[in-house]
């Protein structure tokens, strides 16, 4: 008989709770009894206070991809491209990436943690003594919450990734806020940009559904707790590279 | 069971009548894997009783009140709570059952991102229909007036010390006035004095609001001030049913050591 080695009979086991957990979201997640006031508290929490972090970073990398790229683009004549190739770096790819793996660290670990805490405590259980579906009031929230907010993050860090350029532009040579958004969206097609934001909605999925289902059922214990928070931010990071490559694929297909 | 044992547990019977149970649990057995941790435990809880269930660590007793409560699914058995079959309950009967049975939890399961007052609105708003936010306060500072901790309403579970914890966990546990109640390891990890002060607000309860009580414990303190009766569980069996006096003098070495 064929002997499975264990890490990869500890994977499969793992892959198959999660499909189920997965499963459970969809089949409960459409019944009655919706939990509205904990998902506007969690879009709040999980979305609204993630904004400071999300545009600080998007600033930065705008400012220091436009400063990079100069020396180069200038070495080849080409520097009045910055404002279009900067552009669709950050549309297609940058943005949605990197807000998606900032969001998987602070809002992928701060789920984990504090599902796998209140299972840790007793708090899931009580939860459910005291009349409430755990997992409506919490996975569901939780995964709806990210699955929406993520989307209207990249956005934003797109607006704020494109100022950051600009500032960098601005350093170089006095250019027009107007004209630099001319150049950018002038060689912005709606193929550069649908697929791109359709793919923010499965990051914020990815990450939220894996939080819950590190936390839910996380070992007991400190330690238990710290692996969950940790375990959500590493596999909801590969899992948002997995789906980029996906998209990329199918955007692919669609485009050629 | 020796001979000692089986009339310790058949005096303690004959003091009640079968008409007054309010909980029964009959041939419970629960495995994980091969750890067989109840094997065809029986009790019976009385009305306006306190029910001991002692056994040392690990030997199943949290176990058997999350069967009770319906959190596990035993492998076979049987639980009757307050003429409900819990097992055959769907999740709506079983949470209509849950109003009538608190459960205090070992490590409070207080929320930690709630304030103490919305920790005790939590379970009636949940369980009721839509109150008055009067109402509710009423029904919270009443709950708060007797564990006596009236002027931590807006405060969060963590400024709070262990023995207030425990406390607003107990006024969360009354504040629906149940008919039963489940302490998992009430005093566990308390000094002695306020392990004191919650052995006197269990008995206080029981006279107040007459419920009935299914105590997990290994703390002989809590056992001897707070039991009308103890079933011993050893095995994941009820070795012996009694009083604290009936079991105290039996000679056996799984239930004299709690004793001696």
């Amino acid at each position: 008989m064929i002997q499975i080695p264990k890490d990869l009979s500890t994977f499969i086991r793992e892959a198959g709770d999660m499909s189920r957990f997965t499963w459970r979201f969809f089949r409960e997640g459409f019944r009655s009894r919706f939990e509205y006031a904990e998902f506007i508290k969690q879009c709040y929490v999980l979305g609204y206070r993630s904004l400071p972090l999300v545009a600080l970073t998007a600033f930065i990398i705008g400012l220091v991809l436009t400063m990079q790229l100069r020396p180069s683009m200038v070495k080849y004549g080409v520097e009045v491209q910055i404002p279009a190739m900067v552009g669709i770096s950050i549309v297609r790819e940058i943005g949605p990436i990197l807000t998606a793996l900032i969001f998987a660290g602070k809002i992928g670990s701060s789920i984990g943690a504090e599902l796998g805490s209140m299972n840790v405590t007793e708090q899931i259980d009580a939860m459910e003594v005291s009349g409430t579906n755990p997992f409506k009031y919490l996975v569901v929230t939780r995964t709806l919450a990210t699955t929406l907010m993520l989307p209207v993050l990249v956005l934003i860090a797109d607006a704020i990734a494109l100022f950051g350029s600009y500032l960098g532009e601005l350093m170089y040579e006095p250019l027009n806020l107007n004209l630099f958004y001319h150049k950018v969206f002038e060689n912005l097609i709606y193929i550069d940009f649908i697929p791109a934001f359709i793919k923010t909605f499965f990051f914020g999925f990815a990450v939220g559904i894996i939080g819950c289902f590190k936390g839910y059922f996380s070992d007991k214990g400190t330690e238990g707790v710290g692996n969950s928070a940790n375990s959500s931010v590493v596999v909801s990071s590969v899992m948002i590279f997995i789906i980029d490559l996906i998209a990329v694929q199918i955007a692919d297909f669609f485009q050629y | 069971m020796n001979r000692t044992t089986e009339s310790a547990t058949k005096d303690a019977a004959s003091l009640k009548t079968t008409e007054d149970i309010v909980l029964r649990v009959r041939k419970l057995s629960k495995s994980f894997g091969n750890n067989h941790v109840l094997r065809e435990f029986n009790v019976e809880l009385h009305q306006g009783e306190n029910l001991v269930v002692l056994g040392k660590s690990g030997s199943g007793k949290s176990v058997l009140i999350k069967c009770i409560i319906g959190l596990l699914e035993p492998d076979s058995g049987e639980i009757n709570v307050l003429g409900e079959d819990v097992l055959s309950l769907d999740s709506e009967e079983l949470d209509r059952l849950r109003v009538k049975v608190g459960f205090l939890f070992q490590s409070n399961a207080l929320y930690d991102s709630m304030t103490v007052r919305e920790n005790l609105e939590f379970p009636l708003r949940r369980h009721t229909i839509q109150l008055d936010p009067k109402d509710e306060l009423v029904l919270v500072m009443e709950a708060l007036a007797n564990v006596g901790l009236e002027h931590t309403l807006d405060m969060l579970p963590a400024e709070l010390s262990g023995g207030m914890r425990k406390r607003i966990a107990l006024a969360r546990t009354l504040i629906l006035k149940p008919s039963i109640i489940l302490y998992d390891e009430p005093t566990t990890g308390l000094d002695p004095i306020t392990s004191l002060e919650i052995i006197t607000l269990i008995n206080k309860i029981r006279e107040k609001y007459g419920t009935s009580a299914l105590i997990i414990s290994h703390d002989m303190n809590c056992v001897k001030r707070t039991a009308d009766r103890i079933a011993v569980l050893v095995d994941g069996r009820c070795k012996a049913l009694g009083t604290y006096e009936e079991l105290s003098r039996i000679e056996d070495q799984n239930i004299s050591p709690f004793f001696h």
